[in-house]
């Protein structure tokens, strides 16, 4: 698997991220600068990093949806690469128009950062094949503007076309319908808040994270 | 040329931090306070003759997310 993870100025969570990918797909990650107008040749899944793009300036993510790479990632999107955004790279991909909806200040206005339950509600997509639908996991959070808000017509096809990935088992951010995580239409973009690269090994405490990797690696080399 | 950009939340969408500043007022002793909204104020110095349809061009893809917020455009034109 030939994967890319972008780097924008203030991502903090690519290094991370890159050490889950090569441990999991045995192969590291290109790392990809946001000024880049182009992926690396054969690039067959795409991350966007947590972080702070752009000191979150004007809105998380927004500068960073507007930069040169993010057109190349949305052509690759249209083609069907898997593209997964973490936190700050689900604030880049709702920005960019490849994910509906906002994130916003979280409810309580308090950054969270705890490990938190979710809910796998879809267990067919290319990143949740190895959870049992249903399934109950741990994933921590570490966030500001978690609080996914989108209009009712909006939230009910995201719920009626199965595109709800994660939602939290708990009060978290005040999303709406606890939403963590969803798909794109095609089901090959999905952005959540939870970290699954900081649950990827024992030392971490919990792997729960890893099975998401393990998943796309799965779909991917198939 | 000047223009004033004024981003708004789209009402009905929770705004923590209104929220936060009207209970912030309150504990001031400020009664009779019903509601608080925050938006932005974006100043644009512009190139003279800059048509409306470029600055709307601006707040559309830019400067406010139209999924969450409205935006409101001030021309001041500047004194000759």
């Amino acid at each position: 698997m030939r994967s890319a993870v972008i780097v924008f100025p203030g991502s903090n969570c690519d290094r991370d991220l890159a050490v889950a990918i090569e441990q999991v797909t045995g192969r590291a990650p290109a790392m990809v600068w946001h000024r880049e107008s182009e992926l690396p040749d054969g690039t067959d899944f795409i991350a966007l990093p947590g972080g702070f793009s752009y000191g979150d300036y004007l809105r998380s993510g927004a500068m960073a949806a507007r930069s040169p790479i993010m057109r190349a990632v949305s052509d690759a999107a249209s083609r069907g690469v898997p593209v997964l955004g973490i936190c700050n790279g689900f604030q880049v991909l709702t920005e960019t128009g490849l994910l509906p909806g906002a994130l916003m200040r979280n409810a309580g206005l308090n950054f969270v950062c705890r490990p938190v339950g979710l809910k796998v509600e879809n267990s067919q997509s290319l990143f949740t094949s190895q959870y049992d639908a249903g399934e109950n996991i741990i994933i921590p959070v570490a966030h500001h503007d978690g609080n996914f808000q989108a209009d009712a017509s909006t939230l009910d096809r995201l719920e009626g076309e199965g595109r709800v990935a994660f939602r939290y088992t708990e009060q978290v951010n005040g999303s709406s319908r606890n939403i963590a995580g969803i798909l794109n239409d095609a089901g090959n973009v999905l952005g959540m808040m939870p970290h699954p690269e900081r649950a990827l090994e024992p030392a971490h405490g919990n792997t729960d994270g890893r099975r998401l990797f393990e998943g796309l690696l799965e779909t991917v080399a198939a | 040329m000047k223009a004033r950009v004024f981003v708004t939340l789209k009402p009905g969408v929770l705004d923590p931090q209104g929220k936060a500043i009207h209970h912030a007022l309150e504990g001031l002793g400020f009664s009779g306070v019903q509601d608080v909204r925050a938006g932005k104020l974006i100043e644009l110095e512009l190139a003279d003759g800059t048509s409306d349809i470029a600055i709307e061009d601006m707040c559309r893809k830019l400067l406010a997310n139209t999924v969450i917020e409205n935006f409101r455009i001030e021309r001041l034109e500047t004194a000759a």
